[in-house]
């Protein structure tokens, strides 16, 4: 049921767009920013519920919390990162938006050094 | 949450686009300026507001 509101609120936003993008490009960059917005809101609740749901199964399976929080750190910033680069893209300022995405890959590689280093050590510990 | 806020933002712009028209069709220049930057701002602040509320929603369900 949810995707049909998703999809119509969508709909409805990029015909206003489109109306507006002629006088006023500037506010119709801001209402598909809000548009974005709103859609997240709409699917938050869900999000929140696998998220709960997955660190219980890292729970049971006792593998280190510290893992699934990196896990999820990089899906935050993936996704932010993507929704601005986005924006970014829609307005025209395809540079910007390049930007953006490199910073966001260089954060996640930081982010990712611990686990590739536990990696490294858990095959050099198995190795004869 | 907030889907009449696309519904009161996609008004703010129809509004000053119009207002707009009519100033300029009717002499008054910087009055039609004035209208377009007060839209701007206005609508600039009810977006900001809401991008903070994403964020912070984010940080909370992500663990930032």
């Amino acid at each position: 049921m949810d995707i049909i509101q998703i999809v119509g609120l969508g709909i409805a936003a990029t015909i206003i767009i489109a109306v507006i993008k002629g006088q006023k490009p500037e506010i119709a960059i801001q209402l598909s920013i809000i548009t974005g917005v709103v859609i997240f809101f709409l699917i938050a609740g869900k999000f929140a519920a696998i998220v709960d749901l997955l660190g219980s199964y890292f729970n049971k399976a006792d593998i280190d919390i510290m893992y699934f929080t990196v896990l999820l750190k990089i899906v935050g910033i993936a996704y932010i990162a993507e929704f601005g680069a986005e924006i970014c893209r829609d307005a025209g300022e395809s540079s910007i938006a390049s930007k953006i995405e490199l910073a966001a890959k260089v954060i996640i590689m930081t982010l990712a050094v611990p686990i590739v280093t536990s990696l490294l050590e858990l095959v050099i510990s198995i190795m004869p | 949450m907030g889907i009449d806020l696309i519904f009161r933002i996609a008004a703010i712009g129809i509004l000053v686009s119009v207002l707009n028209q009519v100033l300029s069709r009717s002499g008054r220049e910087e009055y039609a300026t004035m209208t377009t930057l007060a839209g701007l701002v206005v609508v600039l602040l009810m977006v900001i507001k809401e991008i903070v509320n994403l964020f912070d929603t984010i940080k909370a369900m992500f663990h930032f």
